[in-house]
């Protein structure tokens, strides 16, 4: 047996791992870094606002409502006399909360079925993608009034209607990122293995196609974020007491002329963190080398 | 004739690649050349061959001659003139007119590339468009000549057509009617014949020999076979590691070749006419800019001595061909055949894999189908009858689309055979791969052609071996990661492999890990489809031989698809000829190839290639492949020049000699006299 001496002389300089390559590639866009650094400002205020709301965020004061922006309450005041800095604090956490849930479930069963629909192929896949089409042409907000009127607006079945809805957009996207990789020799050689099908789905498919997943479930949390806020809007999301931009938003409204802060702040505050969100899924794009623009949907 | 060509070309050349340095910059941020004081020229009408390992920069300097740069690369010394014209310092504009009209371009796989969307007239007019001044008007007419040119069958109804709808064949030859649209000068060609079948890849070099006689034209054909370059190039060069070592008239570089590196590589090419495997190169090719000093070749060079890696070596002109290397003139060639490798089978009398008159079909009978009484149409594949001895090797051999794949599939439980029996000594193959218990499911392993696709792109070498092992044996991460580093030493590979992904591995080395991972369920049978084909000649070699020794040491059985005869005699035990889903000849390879032939496999044997530029194929028929074999009669019938009425209607009998087997209504005799004697076995360097 002659032992075939490779690469040995060759200095084993082990190269940078993807995901630091990425990263790499995200420190270098500009606008990615900005929108990144507001989203984790965002997120790290959702969560210690608790600790650093300087008021009481429902203590309602009779002798200071609609207050202008000033040295004791640097948003002003709502009809309500409650302290709009420490509103609108607190006023993200419901909306990240059931928007990061509800993305985290359209995320995984859209892509799972995405996955095993690409995978499988055939007259399944034909049928069941009519059937998703047919339900990407529901106008879904009017739909979603329907279902939480009939069940309620629970948390949970924020969660899970929103979740649903949005995985039939992920699903689409994901099925056409899985459709590349399915001829390829490693998923026909998983086959003769033996493999089962939800082994090649998960080890085979899954790491090729979780760039594109993770680039969908920043966009798709970006829009449940503005869809969450206009159910608040609406009536449909947060119940009240509890702050929350849509709300706020949807209870000032009327005074806009008088006290255009009450609106202002959670209005900037809804909108930097979804322009944030979609900087960062922009660039984080570019960064992995997926064009959205090329994307399906 | 060369002599006379190569004196009138030294005089004008066209194309002139003087000291030529090109460079970019890496990952690390540091600016390495890929392209090293590369200095050569190519007279009017005149072929020059580029060839060498991949990675070598060939294809670099192709597109340098169109002043095409890859991002990020750089010219860092020299010129490159076309007619006295620095291509680097033309404006944009005249650079555009000059690509594709005066200067054109064939890339790798051009035919595949063809627009999918697009009717083949839509593409041609495209062509046209940009690249002659002919009014549109006469786009037709001249889309028609352009076919003909490259001999299409009617050309009209082929303007009609969609890519997918022709051969392999003939997209190459509508990509070569596409480059020929600009009236070129200059034809560059990378890698034109690389994934055609031996017939079909005789039929485009003979295209492309008679267009540069018809149109004068001057090409540039790089490919990694030595034996498409000695059909098409009077001059030869040689890269390695970005420079050109060696240089001069294909006769002097194929027949006499002088530098140690030519020399391996020419040794490294199986051949029909010798016995057992050819010596492998070891090492690979230099890193991009890893070298800077020393002759790049010092640490694969068998004559290496100590000046050889401190100074650069010197480009010796010896009688007009240029040789780069210190001991250039002084170095004697061994005879070659006393390096082949010969290993001893171990084959026994065991039978391992049965075929019966195996039937597998594409076609499924739909419903319309059933209601209308539609026959289904003629099975892809029919009547196999094969045994494969336990330790044997069984090549499977014929152009594309003649079912070698198919019958994996159908062993392999993926597409499961229709009709007929397959059976693994007791147990039963016919059920598809999913109904297989585990241990079934083990012993049948599969190795592919291409390992870039047959590795997952995001799984380490250990994430690779461990699923195997994990699916067969059910072994904990810790004894995963042992067995794993034994496969990766079983396949000459060392332990540090193992975290690295294929991304940082190269060809030779992804098919070691394609096979280590196929050895981790410790399989009776491997099918290996075309194993080697996308590596190059030195790297083959060496794949082939772990291949053999592997089989030694574990016994394997191989069912193994190859379309190159000499890789196939190599390594192979015995040999079934297909034409068209049918065998036509089968038997131990001594016999089958140089016994009696089958005419399909005498036509295969008359187009196989030599690295010899006076060896000349011969080849019959069209390379269009036909879209379902015959109902009745032999199923070469359409295409053999002996066939007679009979043919048609009456399937032939098997007619043996011996071991040999041979499908045809003709006797043996009258075989032998009517095919004429045999050209191609002989000794190439008598
Ligand atoms: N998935 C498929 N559907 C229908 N026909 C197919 C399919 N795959 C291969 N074929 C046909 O089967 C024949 C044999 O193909 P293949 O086994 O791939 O040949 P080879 O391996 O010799 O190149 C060809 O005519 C091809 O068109
Ligand atoms: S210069 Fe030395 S190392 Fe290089 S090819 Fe010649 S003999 Fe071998
Ligand atoms: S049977 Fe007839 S057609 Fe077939 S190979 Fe023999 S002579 Fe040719
Ligand atoms: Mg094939």
């Amino acid at each position: 047996m002659t032992a075939i001496t490779m690469d040995m002389n060759t200095p084993v300089t082990k190269p940078a791992s993807r995901w630091r390559q990425v990263w790499s590639n995200l420190r270098r866009s500009p606008s990615g870094m900005i929108g990144l650094s507001v989203l984790i400002f965002h997120l790290l205020l959702a969560l210690l606002a608790p600790w650093l709301a300087p008021h009481d965020w429902t203590l309602q004061n009779g002798y200071q409502i609609l207050q202008a922006p000033s040295e004791a309450f640097w948003f002003g005041t709502d009809h309500m006399g409650r302290d709009l800095l420490s509103r609108t604090m607190m006023g993200g956490r419901e909306a990240i909360t059931v928007t990061m849930l509800g993305t985290l479930l359209a995320v995984s069963w859209g892509g799972l079925v995405g996955m095993t629909l690409g995978f499988v192929g055939g007259r399944t896949d034909a049928w069941l993608m009519r059937v998703i089409d047919a339900l990407l042409a529901i106008p879904w907000l009017l739909f979603l009034l329907l279902v939480i009127a009939l069940v309620g607006q629970q948390t949970w079945t924020l969660v899970l209607t929103l979740g649903f809805f949005f995985g039939i957009a992920v699903v689409r996207v994901v099925r056409g990122a899985t459709l590349e990789y399915v001829p390829r020799d490693f998923v026909l050689a998983a086959r003769t293995r033996g493999e089962s099908r939800l082994t090649i789905v998960v080890r085979e498919l899954l790491p090729n196609v979780l760039d594109a997943l993770l680039v969908e479930a920043a966009m798709r949390w970006a829009w449940m974020l503005l869809a969450f806020s206009s159910l608040s809007f609406l009536g449909f999301g947060v119940v009240p007491p509890t702050p929350d931009w849509g709300l706020m938003i949807a209870d000032s409204r009327g005074m806009i002329s008088i006290a255009p802060w009450a609106v202002i702040f959670p209005a900037l505050a809804l909108s930097t963190l979804i322009i944030s969100i979609n900087l960062t899924a922009d660039a984080l794009a570019k960064a992995i080398g997926l064009d959205r623009a090329k994307a399906p949907v | 004739m060369s002599e006379a060509q190569t004196m009138n070309t030294t005089m004008t050349p066209m194309l002139d690649v003087d000291n030529f340095t090109l460079g970019y910059t890496n990952a690390e941020g540091r600016l390495v050349s890929v392209l090293r004081d590369v200095s050569l020229q190519v007279a009017p009408g005149e072929a020059l061959g580029l060839v060498g390992e991949s990675g070598c920069g060939k294809s670099t300097l192709a597109l340098a001659m169109m002043a095409f740069l890859r991002s990020g690369s750089q010219v860092q010394n020299g010129t490159i003139r076309f007619h006295e014209q620095d291509l680097f310092a033309l404006k944009p504009k005249m650079l555009q007119s000059l690509r594709g009209g005066r200067i054109g371009l064939i890339p790798q796989n051009a035919g595949q590339s063809l627009t999918p969307t697009l009717k083949i007239d839509a593409q041609l007019y495209e062509a046209l468009k940009l690249h002659s001044d002919l009014p549109r008007s006469q786009w037709r007419q001249r889309a028609i000549e352009l076919l003909q040119q490259v001999r299409l069958p009617a050309p009209e109804a082929m303007l009609e057509r969609y890519p997918h709808q022709l051969s392999g064949g003939q997209q190459q030859r509508v990509a070569v009617a596409m480059a020929l649209a600009g009236q070129p000068e200059l034809l560059i060609l990378d890698e034109p014949t690389t994934g055609l079948d031996v017939t079909t890849q005789a039929h485009i070099l003979e295209l492309l020999r008679t267009l540069r006689q018809e149109l004068g034209m001057a090409m540039v054909f790089v490919s990694h076979d030595l034996g498409a370059v000695a059909r098409i190039s009077e001059r030869i060069a040689v890269m390695y590691a970005g420079e050109v070592i060696e240089l001069g008239s294909s006769h002097q570089v194929l027949l006499q070749p002088t530098h140690p590196y030519t020399r391996a590589l020419l040794d490294a090419i199986p051949r029909l006419d010798a016995e057992g495997l050819p010596p492998s190169l070891p090492g690979y090719p230099p890193k991009v800019g890893s070298i800077t000093q020393g002759c790049a070749f010092a640490g694969r060079c068998p004559h290496a001595q100590p000046i050889c890696s401190e100074q650069d070596a010197p480009l010796a002109a010896l009688s007009g061909h240029q040789v780069r290397c210190h001991l250039a003139g002084e170095l004697k060639r061994p005879a070659s055949d006393s390096k082949v490798v010969q290993l001893p089978v171990q084959s026994s009398d065991e039978p391992l894999l049965m075929l019966e008159q195996v039937q597998i079909s594409y076609h499924r009978q739909g419903l319309m189908d059933a209601l209308l009484q539609r026959p289904a149409p003629v099975a892809t594949v029919d009547g196999i009858d094969l045994q494969l001895n336990k330790g044997e090797t069984l090549a499977l051999v014929g152009e594309s689309g003649s079912g070698k794949s198919t019958i994996m599939r159908a062993i392999s439980g993926i597409q499961p055979a229709r009709n007929g029996q397959i059976r693994l000594k007791q147990d039963d193959l016919n059920l598809p791969v999913e109904q297989r218990s585990k241990a079934l499911k083990r012993r049948v392993q599969m190795i592919f052609q291409n390992p870039d696709a047959s590795l997952n792109p995001r799984h380490t070498v250990f994430e690779i071996l461990q699923q195997p092992l994990k699916l067969y044996f059910g072994l904990n991460h810790d004894a995963c990661r042992d067995k794993a580093a034994e496969l990766l030493s079983l396949v000459r590979l060392a332990p540090h492999y193992l975290d690295r992904l294929p991304g940082q591995l190269s060809g030779g080395e992804k098919q070691r890990v394609a096979i280590a991972r196929c050895f981790a369920g410790d399989p009776d049978l491997i099918l290996c489809d075309e194993v080697t084909s996308a590596l190059d000649v030195s790297v083959q070699a060496a794949v082939l031989k772990l291949l053999k020794e592997l089989q030694q040491q574990r016994g394997v059985t191989y069912l193994f698809i190859a379309h190159d005869l000499a890789v196939v005699k190599a390594i192979a035990d015995q040999v079934a000829v297909l034409y068209q889903g049918r065998i036509c000849q089968v038997g131990p390879v001594s016999e089958v190839f140089t016994g009696h032939h089958h005419p399909y496999t005498r036509t295969l044997l008359n187009a196989v290639l030599e690295p010899d530029p006076n060896h000349q194929p011969v080849i019959q028929g069209d390379d269009c492949s036909e879209q379902y074999p015959p109902a009745r009669g032999c199923a070469y019938q359409r295409r053999c020049p002996l066939a007679e009425p009979r043919c048609k209607e009456q399937l032939p009998p098997w007619k043996t000699d011996g071991g040999n087997r041979i499908r045809c209504h003709l006797e043996l005799d009258a075989l032998a006299t009517l095919i004429d004697r045999p050209q191609m076995i002989k000794a190439v360097n008598a």
